[in-house]
């Protein structure tokens, strides 16, 4: 007879808030996704773009969308972590830290990019760039979250490759319609349907 | 139809469990949800307003019969609460999570980090 297999109190533990976690997300109709945190990204872009289209020069315009991007990551983070504790749930060991590392990949590679065209002044083609990569990095995210998650990140990714071989003198719209718009539709899609 | 029957075994009171060694604390746990398909079905539900029992039964991967007898324990302990409706000619079965329902699962959730914690301490 096989001796019986001994189980730590620790393991046990450890084991049980995983089961816990993995149910939850299988469980699916909640996204750690903020919806209104989307909302307000996106109002805080169109502001962005509203600003830096008056702006007198290139590294204003993109000192400008830098301070946007650093004030939507606090928001996300912010919101997200609100929709954790509003859910009652451990919804942020789970679901909510899978989609913020998901995320990370594609954003560095936004940021070296970043850098890269700043050096070169091709600030013309910055928009298509960051629409591109960040609809990149929600459908990583998003491939652990609800449907609709995705499809943000592809409509993103559409705005990107619009942009890219869109006339220069819409950038900035682009900028308004991507980051601005489709965070506001999705946003309350996201918050209206799953839970805030 | 909402549970019916009052708790029918002893919850734990985590906060008097948080002095005493790991050992002690794990005899406190509460039998009702420290079972895998109560667990799971709990879970399920702190996250989903209402879920059909063969939404669960697919979630869990079980039986019917399985599935049924661990939520009618549920539902005995006021821990989830149990709509029977028709949709069309259609029989469904509708669970959601009580207040006291959540509140256990938080409990629980507490208890196993609480066990984690002194486990490495000791």
């Amino acid at each position: 007879m096989e001796p019986a297999k001994v189980v730590s109190i620790h393991q046990r533990a450890v084991e049980n808030l995983k089961y816990i976690r993995e149910t939850m997300e299988r469980a699916g109709s909640f996204t750690a996704v903020p919806g209104w945190g989307g909302v307000l990204m996106g109002v805080s872009a169109l502001l962005t773009s509203l600003i830096s289209s008056r702006l007198p020069s290139k590294d204003l315009w993109f000192l400008a969308w830098l301070g946007e991007a650093f004030l939507a990551l606090a928001i996300g983070g912010w919101a997200m972590v609100q929709k954790g504790k509003a859910a009652k749930a451990p919804i942020l060991y789970g679901p909510g830290r899978k989609f913020a590392l998901s995320l990370c990949p594609a954003m560095i590679a936004g940021a070296v990019l970043t850098l890269v065209l700043y050096r070169y002044g091709l600030f013309a083609m910055m928009p298509g760039v960051w629409l591109l990569l960040y609809g990149v990095a929600v459908v990583t995210g998003g491939a652990f979250s609800v449907k609709v998650v995705p499809i943000m990140g592809v409509s993103f990714m559409a705005m990107g490759t619009a942009a890219l071989f869109g006339p220069p003198a819409w950038a900035n719209w682009f900028m308004a319609a991507g980051f601005g718009l489709l965070h506001i539709a999705f946003g309350i899609v996201i918050a209206r349907r799953y839970g805030g | 139809m909402v549970a019916r029957h009052s708790k029918a075994e002893v919850h734990p009171k985590p906060q008097a469990a948080r002095v005493r060694p790991a050992q002690s604390r794990a005899a406190d746990l509460d039998r009702l949800i420290h079972e895998p398909v109560r667990l799971g079905i709990v879970s399920a539900l702190a996250v989903n307003d209402t879920m059909t029992f063969n939404e669960l039964k697919e979630l869990l991967k079980t039986t019917d019969g399985n599935l049924s007898v661990h939520a009618r324990k549920l539902e005995e302990g006021q821990y989830v609460a149990c709509e029977k409706y028709f949709e069309g000619r259609v029989p469904k079965t509708e669970y959601r999570l009580t207040a006291a329902g959540r509140k256990a699962l938080e409990t629980y959730l507490d208890h196993m980090e609480a066990l984690i914690r002194a486990t490495r301490e000791s």
